[in-house]
């Protein structure tokens, strides 16, 4: 096998694994934060833009699309955000979220993160991180929309597939 | 196949790729203050490119650079050696393997064409997002500096005709987002992240984009297999197939060659598994094709030099059943591979059709090995996607194999893209791609009704958030 150094092919980002996207549709490990959005149960208009920091106080946020407070996010983690932990552990392996938001359990699982996590008595309120977040999840959406071509790209030979998970 | 005569290397290789990684270490180490070292190590690739047309430009840049002070031209001079020593390397293991499969190439050169000038602006944007790279080096990586190609990319990604720089970037950028900081990291994909970067900052100047010469083909399309590659947000699929040109058809000469045909689009990161043929199936009938075992009969197809079909469905209609076997056992011998672009050469573009058989399976370590004509060729098991009835268990029961001939880091390995097996005292086939046009495979169907479920709430939460 190539080492890795030294290989065109090299691959850095384990592939995401396949989850079930209605309840939470976007999660993701990016600007510091476990983040992303949570469809609402009762209103098909609304999402929740949910996100913990993995800034040691598991800094933490959640309010809706239209910039409502969660009322379930006031003093600590409310149901989207636990959601939130599960999603991005099915989709990310247990292992890579634990590592991301520097929590140290013995044997990582959603319910080991989110327990070393509320141990903290996390507090501290992020209101900030809800616009770029749900910006985030539109551009992501976008994806979707961008025409398919039939022209070679080349440079996709660089992007091999892989058969490991995450 | 001579496999035995890809064993040796070619002379000069190991010292063009000597120079590369020279180049490698600086990258990694970042050209802000660049420390003896790094001033070494691109006076090593100066050196190696000293008798080229090249030398006095990038003698220049090196001296620049080793000073802390290289500016974009500079940058690129860089590049442009870097790729010049890969694009040798390139030819001297592409002669290497026309002679182990003993078939024609291709005689013709495929000169890439001027292009229009179009988007100069994010061209500029891109080339001064590369430079800050190089200036930082992976050690400096950090989020604002990832950052910095966001805006470009948003821009870039809805334009088909800047498609495939920003498929390229947009892939580069999330693996360097995933690694920061990169004070932290303990290791570096030095090659392939140099690999990335000097291709990029190539297709950024004038010309960098342009397709090469095109023709119109008529002729009989027989396929032989599919390759899948995808990042987080892009998927292409590749159909490799002999063309068989209707008489007096083609500039070039009536005989059989090779080509591909390329499908593939942007998709949110977690369209994985069949999502992606599902993506991509409706923009090319020939993954109905492929996965019915057919042939296809082209009218007018847009060929360019390279070998890669223009793909119109229009242009394409339903033909005989074909059998990849036959085609690669009777046909494939006599097709002549198709050339690469001068700016397209390297290693990594290696992706040639063989077929392999009389083989014995082996293991070296964990790796999977065909030994043909004497000479064990590592299996490539990895990039067989995995929304598809290959696996790794059924190549090693196989006794013939379609693949594609690739390299990396000194060493030829083969990629499978179908297998002949015995299943119950019964010959069978097995494509990597047989689910692409769609499957009746009871796992098939389940990888697809998953699949479809993904992009039915994606879609509905597109259309239900977006342009509000």
């Amino acid at each position: 096998m190539p080492e890795w150094e030294k290989s065109s092919t090299a691959r850095v980002i384990p592939p995401a694994r396949p989850r079930k996207l209605a309840k939470v549709p976007f999660v993701e490990l990016a600007d510091g934060r476990l983040q992303g959005v949570v469809s609402s149960g009762s209103d098909i208009e609304r999402v929740y833009v949910s996100s913990v920091a993995a800034d040691s106080i598991y800094s933490f946020g959640c309010s809706t699309n239209n910039n409502r407070p969660c009322g379930g996010a006031r003093g600590s983690f409310c149901n989207h955000i636990i959601a939130l932990i599960n999603e991005a552990v099915l989709q990310y392996g247990p292992e890579r979220v634990a590592r991301y938001l520097r929590v140290e359990v013995e044997d990582p699982t959603a319910q080991a993160i989110t327990t070393a996590m509320l141990a903290t008595r996390p507090s501290h309120l992020d209101t900030k991180a809800a616009a770029s977040v749900f910006s985030r999840f539109l551009r992501h959406l976008a994806y979707l929309e961008l025409a398919a071509t039939t022209e070679p790209l080349p440079e996709m030979q660089w992007f091999p597939p892989t058969r490991e998970v995450a | 196949m001579r496999a035995d005569l890809l064993a040796s290397k070619p002379d000069g290789l190991d010292e063009a790729i000597a120079a590369v990684d020279a180049f490698d270490q600086a990258l990694v180490a970042g050209l802000v203050r660049p420390q003896p070292a790094q001033a070494a190590g691109l006076a090593h690739l100066a050196e190696a490119v000293a008798g080229t047309p090249l030398a006095s430009r990038v003698a220049e840049a090196t001296e620049k650079a080793a000073a802390g002070v290289a500016g974009e031209d500079h940058f690129v001079a860089l590049a442009a050696a870097r790729t010049a020593l890969l694009g040798a390397a390139h030819d001297a293991l592409l002669a290497q393997v026309h002679e182990a499969t003993g078939r024609p190439a291709s005689a013709a050169e495929a000169a890439q064409a001027t292009g229009s000038e179009a988007a100069r602006n994010l061209l500029t944007a891109a080339r001064s997002w590369l430079s800050d790279l190089a200036r930082v080096g992976w050690q400096g990586l950090d989020s604002d500096v990832v950052a910095g190609s966001a805006q470009v990319l948003s821009a870039m990604l809805p334009d088909p005709s800047l498609r495939r720089l920003a498929v390229l970037l947009d892939g580069f950028a999330a693996e360097l987002a995933a690694s920061c900081p990169g004070a932290t990291m303990e290791r570096f994909p030095a090659r392939r992240w140099a690999d990335l970067w000097s291709r990029a900052l190539l297709l950024t100047l004038p010309g960098g984009l342009a397709p090469t010469a095109i023709e119109n083909a008529t002729g009989r399309l027989l396929p032989l297999g599919i390759d899948l590659q995808e990042h987080a947000t892009a998927v292409q699929v590749q159909v490799h197939a002999v063309f068989e040109p209707a008489d007096g058809t083609g500039s070039q000469s009536s005989g059989p060659r090779l080509v591909r045909a390329s499908v593939s689009a942007p998709k949110p990161d977690t369209v994985l598994g069949a999502g992606l043929w599902q993506m991509l199936r409706p923009h090319m009938s020939l993954l109905t094709a492929v996965s019915e075992g057919r042939a296809m009969e082209l009218t007018d197809m847009p060929l360019t030099a390279e070998g890669d079909l223009i793909w119109s469905d229009s242009r394409a209609r339903r033909g005989d059943p074909a059998d990849p076997f036959a085609t690669a056992r009777v046909v494939l011998p006599t097709a002549a591979d198709a050339p690469t672009a001068p700016l397209g050469r390297h290693p990594a573009r290696i992706a040639v059709p063989v077929f392999l058989e009389g083989y014995a399976v082996g293991k070296d370590n964990d790796t999977l090995t065909l030994t043909v004509a004497g000479h064990p060729l590592a299996v490539d098991a990895d990039r067989i996607p995995v929304a598809g009835p290959l696996t790794p268990e059924t190549i090693a029961a196989s006794g013939a194999c379609i693949g594609l001939l690739r390299w990396d880091d000194g060493a030829f390995r083969v990629q499978p893209l179908a297998v002949e097996t015995t299943i119950k005292k019964k010959l069978v086939a097995i494509h990597a791609g047989a689910w692409a046009g769609g499957t009746t495979d009871k796992d098939g169907v389940k990888a697809e009704k998953a699949a479809t479920e993904a992009i039915v709430v994606l879609v509905e939460r597109a259309g239900r958030l977006l342009r509000k």
